[in-house]
């Protein structure tokens, strides 16, 4: 079959200007000028010389440098081994390259010639062989005749998906409503859990704090856990104690007891998609996420004043105990991080709860 | 029991005839080729293959750098297996890096400290395999976009568009998957993202985000299983559709730009052997030499800046690679939208800008080539690619797309434009989300307009050749510009080009009052279509130009080499004297 082209009525419509045909060939500098051919030649075997000189380099360098020698280029310090093998294997391979570049433009043949193009699709006479062969195929096959097994065929290769599917059942534990009170809808804090300082592990007393000051902390139970368990606890626990002036803020009804002398303590994971939060702005009382740049108001109650976020920051309830600690009362009365499909947070607390 | 075939227990052994010689081929590689022939039957494979043809231009480099990156990704990822560790154990780490030694740290990460720090050559071969990976995305976007504005997707191609859409689209995931791995603080943030991600899909996020990190975030398997998809799912995926797609292009046989002699039916440029033998593989390692000298010199991930990863911690400026910063900036600018519907929570606010953003992409690049075709109703095959100017509608909607990608790239910073440039954030927020939808049809009104003048710029050029930037002035005072003809080389090129027309509308029932069924044109595909082709300029004809040269020549022949309008005792502004050359 040939190209199939939208012929107009004319071809005079679809080419006004008719087709001159290939531009003549004119001929390069480097085939008319013996010297000028001669001096490429010269760059290309130059260029492919200078590789076996840039290899040896390579290989002395990669003995003969210490790992930890520094270079000063530009004001800066440079890792010498790591730019000095880069340096000598790059120029090395670039030369390489450089030099077939160079050869097929000035030295090889530059003639440009034409080759007839087939259309994609087969001729009518294939097309015919392939369904007579088809045809006869199908025959032998018996399909046509007994007519279940084609069906019977689909049918199993479509079962046998079923076993290989649930194969991968087990990639992970089901978060079906038990588990998930275990995992994701809890943490570790818990009534009476010291608020510790997260690199001091340092139990924190009301009077660490002054008004505007943030602390990053933890529960003082974190350190029980290890390896992963560790990484996963920490990755919901983590906090925020902030002290502000208690006229300042808001405080709803509901909370009254949740802090103590202007001493709040959240969340650290953001309710987006759960990065870490901490980058405190201690005039306006406002908490912004440096990943997405969701805003929490814990002048009141963590609501989201700005960005994707769309649920407030959880508060956890805390206290003082008797030695004057600051303690959690209880766990987060609601799941930390991201919302999921299966909890309505819709009764989160939102602006205007009491 | 089927029975055997007759096989004669008397056939002579397979004698293998010697051929002739053949002549012109030095000797060693004459040993060589027969003993390849007598067993793979080259010749007949490379008869015809060796000196296939391949047109000259630069934008056809784009994807050979995305291939020759992908095969440097390759040699450099091997390098890399035999040191790095896909373990989320923890250790105390102990190596050379002093500021860390004692820290607890996976051994995922202890492993990339000991890649960069260790292994001599460790870690410019680490930077080179990053660098790599930049290039080869970028390649393959511009590669893209390359074909999209000269359409080489049209027929026959489209499957090899599909094929191409699938490598962009897993590309995406092998990229971040391979920046996942060294378990640093920034990769660590952006696998958390990635669980936040697959925790807002409606119905299965919860069942999704514990069946892929077994369990709660982040647990200890996310790396290893990170590992296998980016050194052996992947990797094998887009290695069995490069190699679809490389078949495809010899099949089909290269696009050409349009010029003289080009046509659908052939193909205009040098022989693979030797020309592209030596440019396409020089070429491989220019680009690799390149990615070397990037290696060596430009710094590129810094896992011991960034520390382990610590699920308690984050660095303001957090960013992930730039392939994936529209979504980020689509994530950053989206407002706080949740559904509450009888218990459940929808959490569109990462749903949409994430996973919603990212298959849109993708289904509307994989439908975009029948979606022409249905509004073109062009069942031609073509090889000489469009000019952009010649499709005004199809380069306008490439170039809105190109600015909704960047206006949601750029969102992807908002905190580094607020900081940098002294703006509040909010602001800057604020804005980017209007931006990014009126922003796309400024882009799309602007190139069409661009584009229409271009093509009016080259229909003016046809029939009234070029400036010559002489100022002539006549007996009776008038100052004109004559014009000088262009060479028929240039005025085929410029009106070689399909003129597509809108598709009329199918009347519902023909002549003898039946009903049409299938074919037909409906109102709403006759509508879209006199949208997409509206506005077009219509090339000139075959009279047009035959009116202009005349016009041209009249004056030649009294001296004149140009195309003067002196001696015509009055002065045609080109305007005038083209719509008079249409009459």
């Amino acid at each position: 079959m040939s190209i199939e082209t939208r012929k107009p009525d004319n071809q005079l419509e679809r080419f006004p200007v008719q087709d001159p045909g290939l531009e003549p060939h004119i001929e390069r500098w480097t085939d008319a000028d013996k010297s000028a051919g001669d001096r490429a030649y010269r760059q290309v075997l130059a260029m492919l010389g200078a590789v076996p000189v840039l290899a040896i380099a390579f290989v002395v360098i990669y003995f003969a440098v210490p790992r930890t020698a520094f270079v000063d280029i530009f004001g800066m310090q440079w890792d010498a081994l790591t730019f000095l093998l880069g340096l000598t294997g790059g120029v090395a391979t670039l030369l390489i390259g450089l030099a077939c570049i160079h050869w097929a433009k000035t030295i090889m043949g530059d003639e440009e010639i034409a080759e007839d193009r087939h259309s994609a699709a087969s001729s009518p006479e294939d097309r015919e062989a392939f369904a007579a062969e088809f045809a006869k195929g199908a025959e032998q096959s018996g399909l046509g005749r007994r007519k279940l097994l084609g069906g019977a065929l689909g049918g199993a290769l479509g079962l046998i998906a079923v076993p290989a599917v649930v194969l991968f059942a087990d990639l992970g534990p089901w978060p079906t409503a038990a588990l998930r009170k275990e995992t994701i809808e809890r943490t570790i804090w818990a009534e009476g859990v010291k608020l510790v300082n997260d690199i001091t592990q340092r139990p924190l007393r009301a009077s660490d704090l002054e008004i505007g000051q943030l602390v990053n902390a933890q529960p003082e139970t974190l350190w029980d856990h290890h390896g992963t368990h560790f990484q996963v606890e920490k990755a919901k626990a983590s906090i925020i104690i902030v002290r502000m002036d208690p006229e300042r803020i808001k405080i709803p009804e509901s909370r009254v007891d949740w802090q103590v002398g202007g001493i709040l303590c959240y969340s650290k994971i953001c309710t987006h998609v759960g990065c870490p939060i901490s980058l405190w702005e201690q005039q306006t009382h406002h908490l912004l996420c440096p990943c997405h740049q969701s805003t929490f108001d814990l002048s009141n109650s963590g609501v989201v004043v700005f960005g994707p976020a769309a649920r407030s920051l959880p508060q956890l309830p805390i206290t003082v105990d008797a030695d004057g600690f600051l303690v959690a009362r209880s766990d987060f009365t609601v799941p930390v991080g991201p919302s999921f499909f299966e909890r309505d947070s819709n009764n989160d607390f939102v602006e205007g709860d009491r | 029991m089927a029975k055997p075939a007759d096989v004669s227990t008397a056939s002579p052994a397979l004698a293998t005839e010697r051929p002739p010689k053949p002549g012109g081929m030095p000797s060693g590689v004459t040993g060589v080729a027969t003993w390849a022939d007598e067993r793979i039957g080259l010749a007949s494979l490379l008869k015809k293959n060796l000196r296939k043809v391949f047109p000259d231009h630069w934008s056809f480099l784009l994807g050979e750098i995305a291939l020759y990156s992908f095969i440097i990704l390759l040699l450099t990822g091997v390098f890399l297996t035999i040191w790095f560790k896909p373990s989320m154990a923890e250790i105390e780490y102990q190596g050379t890096y002093q500021l860390m030694r004692g820290l607890p740290m996976s051994e995922a990460f202890a492993s990339t400290l000991a890649l960069s720090f260790d292994i001599r050559g460790g870690l410019l071969v680490r930077q080179i395999h990053h660098w790599a990976a930049m290039l080869f995305v970028a390649a393959m976007t511009v590669h893209m976009l390359r074909i999209f504005f000269t359409g080489a997707f049209r027929k026959p191609r489209e499957i090899n568009w599909l094929i191409g859409v699938g490598l962009f689209s897993i590309s995406l995931i092998e990229g971040f998957a391979g920046y996942s791995l060294p378990d640093d603080l920034l990769s660590g943030t952006g696998l958390r993202f990635v669980d936040g991600m697959i925790r807002s899909i409606p119905l299965i996020g919860t069942w999704a985000e514990f069946f892929i990190f077994n369990g709660e975030f982040p647990g200890d398997l996310v790396i290893p299983r990170l590992y296998m998809v980016h050194i052996l799912l992947v990797p094998g995926l887009l290695l069995g559709l490069i190699a679809a797609h490389l078949a495809l292009v010899v099949y089909h046989k290269h696009t050409q730009y349009p010029g003289p002699g080009r046509k659908d039916g052939n193909v205009v440029g040098y022989p693979l052997f030797p020309v592209y033998m030596a440019k396409a593989g020089g070429f491989f390692f220019v680009v690799f030499g390149v990615a070397i000298l990037m290696g060596a010199t430009m710094q590129i991930n810094p896992v011991w800046n960034f520390g382990p990863y610590n699920p308690a911690q984050v660095t303001a400026g957090s960013q992930p690679d730039w392939y994936m910063g529209f979504v980020e900036g689509a994530i950053r600018i989206m407002p706080p939208w949740e559904w509450h519907l009888g218990g459940t929570t929808w959490s569109w606010n990462v749903f949409l800008p994430g996973v919603g953003l990212l298959t849109g992409l993708f289904i509307v690049l994989g439908a975009y080539p029948f979606i022409e075709r249905w509004l073109t109703g062009d069942t031609a095959e073509h090889h000489v690619l469009d000019r952009p100017r010649n499709n005004p509608t199809r380069t306008a909607l490439g170039v809105a797309g190109m600015t909704a990608y960047a206006l949601f790239w750029i969102a992807g910073g908002n905190d580094i434009l607020a900081t940098q440039f002294r703006l509040s954030l909010n602001a800057v927020t604020e804005f980017m989300r209007v931006a990014v939808f009126v922003g796309p049809v400024i882009a799309f009104l602007i190139t069409k307009r661009i584009c229409i003048s271009l093509q009016r710029a080259d229909s003016e050029r046809v029939l009234h050749g070029s400036e010559t930037g002489i100022i002539e002035r006549s007996p009776d005072g008038g100052y004109s510009e004559p014009h000088a003809p262009i060479h028929i080389e240039e005025k085929y090129t410029l009106t070689q080009h399909v003129q597509n027309t809108a598709l009329q509308i199918t009347p519902e029932t023909d002549g003898h009052g039946v009903l049409e069924k299938g074919a037909g044109v409906s109102r709403l595909r006759a509508l879209m279509s006199r949208w997409f082709h509206g506005g077009a300029i219509e090339k000139p004809t075959a009279a047009q130009i035959e009116a202009a040269d005349h016009h041209a020549d009249g004056h030649g022949a009294d001296g004149h080499a140009v195309d003067g309008h002196d001696a015509d005792g009055h002065e045609l502004t080109d305007s005038e004297e083209s719509s008079q050359a249409s009459r």
